[in-house]
């Protein structure tokens, strides 16, 4: 890999442009992902905010699901915002019937857990690993993360519940830094997927 | 989206109703189909077609149509029912300047507010004050100037007006290019012309501004207003539209839960003509459809709003 990596965002539904927009402010060539020949050109995928069961049911009919599972089983690093956070957990709570997730991260996520969106908030948080203080938290009928296995390391909370993880290659937030300037979250995960080439 | 002006943050006082929250939320539907639906059953259809959020409604805008009278906001029973049956974002209508009806809404928990013209006016001449809610809303524009009027009252969402409950997408695309005309039209204004293009447009000249140096909305456009098959649904998104709803072109067709899923995966996949097709296979029976040439001015949803 050349020091600029190939990252893509997975474009079946949700707010793909401001993470296209994010990544490339992060130095990282980005693009839309809809279609297994697209995941194999890239180094690293993000998989957006947007409606967890529209994208899981895209997903499954246009035979993303196990392409998907194969590539971040095989290391592939990802980063999963708010949906995609849902998209990574292993387990998830109240999922509607055949909800399926691609798993990654070995955690429990909760849909909505933070409420509606009459609830959704804005909140500064301190991400460990992110240097310069807080990060800009937008939460939008934001999911948290109920527990964590060994292998998932926590490096966010709010109001005591886990909003940021981390293991190995794959990141989750139930926040949305690409709402925000401040791109710090996107730098990290391009210099995760630079890494890992 | 712009890039809004932070909103000092901290860790213990979380600020709920802030405009990059209301905004932010339907940024997370784009690339999606928002469908009208009047009961539970209709909504779970929706929801297990791929739909992104429902429009809790006591009747489709072709009904509305056909029964006449005044339409007003849904039962809050039939709309708590909605909510309680779907895990997606569940919206539902206001009328034009009914902020009480709003107040209700907001009340029962729904997640977006439709300050809709389809249903009959409260006030014709004030919209309803946006801002003093906590729950985003979405409404209809025809032109960019009436878009930027309803996002300087508060508006976190546009989409084009369209002619609902006709089946029929040719004002639906009229607006949709108005809107993206007169974009690109700003776009190659110099900053002394743009003063003259907002009092012209009726709008805030912050907000011209700000649409000259993006070339699109500060908040994310929709399509709606008689979209009935995937190919529409396809068109709207290839002339711009950033997702599109779906009112009575679902649940009045032969085949909703079949037209439903095939009008999400064209939403998805609208420049891929191939898969475009494919979802248009053996869909059934299409809403019949009215001509809106012969629609009477007074029947006409789009004329109502300033």
């Amino acid at each position: 890999m050349s020091d600029t990596p190939v990252i893509g965002v997975l474009a079946l539904q949700g707010d793909v442009r401001e993470h296209l927009i994010a990544l490339a402010s992060a130095d990282a060539l980005a693009r839309p992902v809809r279609r297994p020949e697209e995941l194999a050109e890239v180094d690293g995928l993000v998989l957006p905010g947007g409606e967890s069961t529209t994208m899981s049911k895209l997903a499954a009919l246009f035979g993303m699901l196990e392409p998907l599972r194969e590539r971040i089983a095989a290391g592939m690093p990802v980063y999963g915002t708010c949906a995609g956070m849902i998209l990574l957990a292993d387990k998830i709570i109240d999922p509607r019937s055949g909800q399926e997730t691609l798993g990654g991260i070995d955690m429990i996520v909760r849909r909505n857990a933070f409420g509606r969106q009459n609830e959704s908030f804005e909140a500064a948080v301190e991400v460990a690993g992110i240097d310069g203080g807080p990060v800009e938290g937008v939460f939008i009928r934001a999911p948290w993360v109920e527990s964590v296995g060994a292998a998932a390391e926590v490096i966010a909370e709010h109001g005591g519940h886990i909003v940021a993880v981390r293991q190995q290659n794959a990141l989750a937030t139930s926040f949305h830094p690409e709402l925000t300037g401040d791109h710090r979250l996107h730098a990290y995960f391009t210099e995760m997927v630079r890494a890992a080439g | 989206m712009s890039t809004l002006p932070s909103t000092p943050q901290s860790a213990d006082n979380p600020a709920t109703g802030t405009a990059r929250v209301k905004r932010g939320m339907a940024e997370q539907l784009k690339g999606g189909v928002i469908m009208d639906v009047v009961n539970a059953e209709q909504a779970k259809i929706a929801e297990d077609a791929g739909a992104v959020a429902v429009m809790a409604l006591e009747r489709v805008p072709a009904d509305i149509r056909k029964d006449g009278g005044v339409a007003r906001m849904s039962d809050p029973n039939m709309i708590e029912e909605i909510i309680e049956s779907v895990s997606i974002p569940v919206m539902a209508k206001s009328r034009i300047g009914h902020f009480v009806e709003a107040q209700v809404l907001q009340s029962l928990g729904v997640d977006y507010i439709d300050e809709s013209e389809v249903l009959t006016p409260a006030d014709e001449v004030n919209h309803s004050d946006k801002f003093a809610f906590t729950t985003p809303f979405v409404c209809g524009a025809t032109n960019l100037g009436e878009a930027l009027r309803r996002i300087a009252e508060g508006a976190a969402m546009i989409r084009s007006k369209g002619e609902a409950g006709t089946g029929n997408v040719v004002e639906a695309v009229r607006h949709l290019r108005q809107i993206k005309n007169e974009i690109a039209r700003l776009r190659g204004y110099d900053n002394n012309e743009l003063y003259a293009a907002a009092k012209e447009l009726r709008a805030p000249y912050e907000l011209v501004k700000e649409v000259a140096e993006l070339g699109k909305l500060p908040v994310v456009l929709f399509s709606a207003g008689g979209v009935a098959t995937p190919a529409d649904a396809a068109l709207m998104r290839q002339l711009g539209a950033e997702g599109v709803f779906v009112g009575s072109g679902i649940f009045k067709s032969g085949d909703p839960a079949k037209r439903a899923a095939a009008i999400v995966k064209a939403t998805t996949f609208y420049d891929d003509p191939k898969i475009i097709a494919d979802a248009s296979r053996n869909l059934g029976e299409a809403m019949v459809g009215i001509n809106c040439d012969t629609l009477p001015e007074t029947e006409r949803y789009a004329n109502r709003g300033w």
